[in-house]
């Protein structure tokens, strides 16, 4: 095993800890815990906002996809980005005026339902269960890798260390560990990355088509599969002479040639505008990227702070995609083993060869997937936290620190669970899964909340309910429910495309039907969410 | 913080032209803030003009990015440009997208402060 990898984990995590002790220093009431006393600079802001953002399934999982898929799978990172766009566009400042801490507050600011505000808590809850899960696999699945340490043991580490940092620091204390989290991310993907090209120069900029083994390579059989349409069994055992060629696999999705290196055909055409709906839209309506904008002074800044993210996630997306075109010319035996996911811990040393420079890089690599696991789990959990003390114990903005507490470690216990439980469910697409549920439930919610004076609680619920309520139940069939074929497949697997449009047809319908029940203050409160500050009158 | 706190002050009858001149801001203030038809036309005008920004801009992306993947499928030669060796999809999605984003968040920002500015500029001189 790799010498500088354990201590390289060792220090994020004593540094997370440092910071999120540091912190604690200041953390002296309740405000502090929740919203850092609103007192967070933009550029610490926006770099914790990205920090936050750039989970494993950015860190590790785009590289995978680019590895297996090719082209087609780029519109993953671009929405991922592009989602901050929509955010900036449609929300970040009326969002910031309305004072709003959750979505749930946003919910009782603009329309003073309770039933919605109690409708809200549950989505989010859901989301960011569905998003926290995949987050704490991702961790167990890096440390067996790293490590060849149980997957277990992986996911009850990120667990706990996010659950007493929170608990400990709460907010004021993982903005600046968020921060933090980025830099780390960015450097650890940024710095190898120079290597590797260096490498591949040096190598004489082997091609990426066709598909070959950089070096002579065993590949044991772990289960029946059809190799290059010869069947093999469990056990046998392949060999490979550098250069030949990669064979597809049968249990493994993949494409490769020109498939891999051109856009498909209007065969996915239906999946690739479902999945751009769902990314583009879904970002506004995660539960831990929200909270972030309330820590912003007021919504002018709330703007530039979202400018600041968008160039942030941008300049971290060109990398992964490096990653994952080097992977296809120095990793491609995880073409057979299916641990496309890999490709990024496993790149350094398969490139630079096992010498102290690969293994370094190997190191730092694996810290940056630590990061990214820590500081997406930690800002889950705070915003979830949030949720289940304001609405479940009822604490409100008066409640006690130890509340606080206690809601972190109830939030923590349930996917830290699920996630021991359900090692098998897949990571990246959950992920994918969790944009299609936000852009089909808050999404509408909070673009008619904020520019539509017509919008009622009965519309929003029915809304919520029903475009909501079908991605959750598409969700739950893709994760839990027997592999489904042909058409069906793509519509329930990529819900987005149909949900969206449904959730914002059925709460603008469902509004006009209930036009009397428009709130009598919607006036006062458009006011407040679209006046710059300087003209506060109230 | 709100003009209506303080103790209203003794106040100097003048001639109606200098009063006419000094009040109105008070007075827009006013009808934003008791939500009268002038201060509801005010709001309802800036949130028009932000919105047909945001639409405006949102239009642009959706023209430029989510027409890609139709070019694709109806032009496959476009597909098979080469810039630097590089396939075009590949720059176009894994390179330029993101400070293409940049950019039309950065003219958002721009011109939504600069509407902010004009909306702010009616309330306190409504008489020029």
């Amino acid at each position: 095993m790799n010498p500088y990898v354990v201590p390289g984990l060792v220090v994020v995590v004593l540094v997370t800890v440092g910071i999120g002790v540091y912190g604690l220093r200041f953390a002296r009431t309740t405000s502090d815990f929740l919203v850092a006393s609103r007192s967070v600079s933009p550029a610490w802001n926006a770099a914790a906002i990205s920090g936050e953002y750039l989970s494993a399934a950015s860190f590790l999982g785009v590289a995978g996809l680019v590895l297996r898929y090719g082209v087609d799978v780029l519109w993953y990172p671009v929405g991922f980005a592009a989602g901050y766009l929509a955010l900036l566009l449609f929300v970040a400042a009326p969002l910031r005026r309305s004072g709003a801490f959750t979505l749930p507050d946003f919910c009782q600011v603009r329309l003073g339902s309770l039933t919605l505000r109690r409708l809200a808590s549950i989505f989010v809850v859901f989301i960011g269960c569905l998003y926290l899960v995949p987050q704490l696999q991702g961790a167990g699945l890096t440390f067996t890798t790293v490590t060849g340490g149980s997957y277990v043991w992986g996911a009850l580490l990120v667990g706990v260390v996010v659950t007493a940092n929170v608990a400990l620091g709460g907010m004021r204390a993982i903005t600046f560990v968020q921060a933090f989290q980025y830099w780390l991310k960015l450097t650890a993907l940024a710095v190898p990355v120079i290597f590797l090209v260096l490498q591949w120069q040096s190598d004489g900029r082997p091609a990426v088509t066709p598909t070959v083994f950089p070096t002579a390579t065993t590949v044991t059989v772990e289960q029946d599969a059809i190799i290059a349409g010869t069947p093999v069994q469990k056990g046998q055992i392949l060999s490979y002479e550098a250069g030949d060629e990669v064979p597809p696999v049968s249990t493994v999705d993949s494409t490769f040639g020109t498939d891999w290196l051109q856009p498909s055909g209007n065969s996915t055409l239906f999946a690739t505008y479902s999945l751009i709906l769902a990314t583009f839209l879904g970002t506004m309506g995660l539960p831990h990227v929200l909270v972030r904008f309330y820590t912003n002074p007021d919504g002018a800044s709330a703007r530039r702070t979202t400018l600041v993210v968008l160039g942030l996630v941008g300049l971290f997306y060109l990398l992964p995609t490096l990653y994952g075109v080097l992977g296809r010319i120095y990793t491609p035996q995880l073409l057979m083993t299916g641990r496309t996911d890999a490709v990024v811990l496993l790149l350094p040393e398969a490139a630079l060869g096992g010498g102290h420079l690969g293994r370094l890089l190997a190191a730092l690599v694996t810290a940056g997937a630590l990061a990214a696991f820590l500081s997406t789990s930690s800002g889950l959990l705070t915003s979830v936290a949030g949720v289940v003390f304001t609405d479940v114990l009822h604490g409100g903005r008066a409640g006690s620190v130890r509340d606080f507490r206690l809601a972190t470690v109830l939030a923590a216990v349930v996917p830290i669970l699920l996630s021991i439980y359900a090692s098998n469910m897949d990571v990246s697409r959950v992920v994918g899964l969790a944009f299609a549920v936000a852009a089909s439930s808050f999404c509408p919610l909070l673009v008619l909340g904020i520019w539509w004076r017509r919008l009622t609680d009965v519309g929003a619920i029915a809304g919520i309910l029903i475009g909501g309520g079908a991605s959750m139940a598409a969700v739950l069939i893709t994760v839990l429910g027997p592999p489904l074929h042909g058409w069906f497949a793509e519509f329930i697997g990529e819900p987005a495309a149909w949900t969206v449009p449904l959730a914002f047809f059925v709460m603008v319908t469902g509004s006009l039907l209930t036009g009397r029940r428009v709130p009598p203050d919607v006036g006062a409160t458009m006011l407040r969410l679209h006046a710059p500050e300087s003209l506060r009158v109230s | 913080m709100a003009p209506d706190d303080e103790t209203p002050r003794r106040t100097r009858v003048v001639l109606g032209e200098v009063a006419a001149r000094s009040r109105p801001a008070d007075l827009t203030r006013t009808d934003l803030a008791e939500q009268t038809p002038v201060g509801e036309a005010l709001v309802k005008g800036l949130m028009r003009a932000q919105l047909a920004l945001a639409l405006r801009l949102a239009l642009v992306v959706v023209i430029a990015l989510g027409a890609l993947p139709l070019l694709f499928v109806a032009a496959p030669g476009v597909a098979e440009f080469k810039i630097f060796g590089i396939y075009l999809p590949w720059l176009l999605l894994g390179v330029a997208a993101f400070p293409f984003l940049l950019v039309v968040g950065w003219a958002y920002v721009r011109w939504a402060e600069r509407n902010e500015q004009d909306f702010i500029a009616v309330i306190r001189r409504p008489e020029r």
